[in-house]
């Protein structure tokens, strides 16, 4: 564990995820060799929510794959309560157990006859018994909200947005220490989405999970993360509180990524002379701030 | 994991091979591999040997890769060479406990060997030196002739351009796949038999399911665009031939001729 791999991650909290200079590279050795990841590092504290942002392409999913000890770094380690999970007989399914990861396509998980089994398949490897199971799949998918009348029909025959939240239960039901979301959005309608999101920032603050969650969106995770992780060409670019980050927003703008609207709105009224701060990033932060400097306190 | 099947891939570069007509190419292939099984003396292999080692250089293509392709067919081509060792009979050269080696089986084998070799070299020239549509234009202009006896030519090529378009495709969506499956605590690796194949049912259900989508969203996305069969259809890029087209099919002659007289005449002949 280097010093240079502190950053934000120093304080009180206990660090669960150590990422120590890793890079990656696809293909190595042929002639299509292409360097997904670069000297990456970054530490994740317990019971943070963190954003994962960055143009297609970046390398968001293939860092987080690295997470759960799916692909192995080509160069540098990962650090998982304090142990290398790069070691020689480290348990690795346990770790999968642990690091919950949700795919970017939940339609390539689904299997089973029906939506309950499919959840079950989770907690079955994990080694609990049936009635175990079975209770915890029923728990998570009513956590996801998915409609208990379709739990006994085939996953096939569900809408997309229905497919994601199995999807999600099914991780959801190991009941994991870490939780990795890549685009869980993707595919759902706006109250799907505020639902989903709202679901996994309650179980951060219940359960005390750490979260991590990939999305091109800036509107989406500015709401409810407490970190953002700006990726670029496989580098990492920004990582700091929201605020700090949308402030880049020219840099962000830059690398095919915007800050939010409300950022846009903000820079402009002050621009024009209207003496609001910056730094709102949500709806509500940003109407409160406008009708401060209107002389009105917001109700 | 499943990306090092070199059998089937293209390998790009400019040669003089790759810039062949793909009907010399497949014309070449067949007539190499009758070859092999015609001559029954050394000289025909070494005539066979220096042949493809000749095409190789030509073709610009690292014999490194083409080894690589090998990889997946060596315990293939090991079982065959046992049996035929421990089974032909004839004069005894070696023998313990049950097993007995003959001179005759020593030959069998290592001809076996050799021919297994060549036949897999010599196609995976082919296929690195052809792209996989222009493997499948020439196999369709060099069969048209069998449109007269109803064989649907042109549906095949398609078929088969489709199919090898979609090997890649497959391979990446088998490797998510069993991604998705093993972050969920799959066991692919411990267990018996048994135990394994029944591990993979979570990661063939989904890739047959989406194998079936991928074909019919392809077949919808043809017939929005108004694709129904070959008649009448025509090519942005017609094969014809060239000049260096007829001088290989007079090197290829030649060689069929030499390599099938010198391999065949029992001067030469060991056993
Ligand atoms: N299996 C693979 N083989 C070779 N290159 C790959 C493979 N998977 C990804 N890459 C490359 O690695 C880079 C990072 O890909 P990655 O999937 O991590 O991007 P991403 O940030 O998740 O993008 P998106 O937002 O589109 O999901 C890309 O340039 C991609 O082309
Ligand atoms: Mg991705």
């Amino acid at each position: 564990m280097t010093a240079s791999c502190q950053g934000e991650a120093k304080g009180e909290e206990s660090v669960s995820i150590i990422i120590d200079h890793v890079n990656y590279i696809f293909g190595k050795g042929t002639e299509m060799e292409h360097k997904a990841l670069r000297d990456i590092c970054l530490s994740i504290p317990d019971g943070q929510f963190i954003g994962i942002i960055g143009h297609t392409g970046s390398g968001k999913s293939t860092l987080m794959q690295h997470l759960n000890g799916l692909l192995k770094a080509s160069e540098g380690t990962i650090y998982y309560n304090g142990e290398d999970i790069y070691e020689k007989g480290y348990d690795l399914k346990k770790l999968r157990s642990k690091v919950g990861l949700v795919f970017q396509y939940p339609e390539h998980q689904l299997f089973a006859e029906t939506v309950l089994a499919d959840v079950c398949y989770g907690p079955r490897n994990q080694g609990l018994d049936k009635k175990e199971c079975e209770l915890r799949a029923y728990d998570a998918l009513k956590k996801v909200g998915f409609p208990e009348d379709y739990i006994y029909s085939s996953p096939f025959d569900l809408s997309g947005g229905q497919k994601r939240r199995v999807a999600i239960a099914g991780v959801l039901a190991m009941k994991p220490e870490v939780l990795i979301l890549d685009e869980p959005t993707a595919g759902l309608d706006p109250k799907g989405r505020d639902e989903i999101l709202g679901l996994i920032k309650e179980l951060q603050k219940k359960e005390n999970i750490t979260i991590l969650l990939v999305s091109h969106s800036m509107e989406d995770v500015a709401e409810y993360v407490d970190r953002i992780v700006v990726m670029n060409k496989g580098e990492i670019l920004l990582d700091n509180t929201p605020k700090k980050v949308f402030s880049h927003y020219k840099e962000l703008e830059a690398i095919g990524l915007s800050a939010p609207q409300v950022t846009y709105i903000m820079h402009a009224l002050r621009e024009n002379g209207m003496n609001v701060s910056e730094d709102a990033t949500t709806i509500s932060e940003a109407a409160e701030e406008i009708l401060r400097a209107l002389g009105r306190t917001g109700s | 994991m499943l990306r090092d099947i070199t059998l089937g891939q293209y390998y790009q570069t400019e040669s003089v091979i790759h810039r062949l007509d793909p009907r010399v190419k497949l014309l070449g292939t067949i007539l190499f591999f009758v070859s092999l099984f015609l001559f029954n003396n050394p000289v025909g292999y070494v005539i066979a040997i220096v042949f493809l080692a000749a095409v190789i250089i030509m073709s610009k293509v690292p014999f490194s890769f083409m080894v690589k392709g090998m990889r997946t067919i060596v315990v293939l081509m090991l079982i065959t060479v046992l049996i035929n060792l421990f089974v032909t009979q004839g004069d005894v050269v070696v023998s313990f406990w049950k097993l007995r080696i003959t001179k005759q089986g020593i030959i069998l084998a290592a001809q076996l060997a050799l021919r297994i070799s060549l036949l897999i070299i010599g196609s995976s020239i082919m296929t690195l030196t052809t792209t996989p549509n222009h493997l499948t234009d020439g196999l369709e202009k060099g069969l048209r002739f069998l449109k007269v006896i109803k064989v649907p030519v042109h549906e095949i090529a398609m078929m088969m351009s489709i199919a090898l378009r979609f090997i890649p495709i497959l391979l990446e969506e088998t490797d998510r796949i069993m991604k998705a499956q093993l972050a969920r605590g799959a066991d692919l690796e411990s267990g018996n038999v048994f135990k394994r194949i029944k591990a993979m049912v979570p990661i063939l259900v989904p890739l047959f399911i989406s194998a079936f989508r991928r074909a019919g969203d392809l077949a919808n996305a043809m017939e929005a665009r108004c694709y129904h069969g070959g008649d009448g259809r025509t090519k942005m890029k017609p094969l014809k031939y060239k000049s260096g087209d007829a001088i290989a099919y007079l090197i290829l002659a030649a060689y069929m001729v030499l390599s099938i007289y010198l391999g065949r005449l029992s001067l030469f002949k060991i056993m």
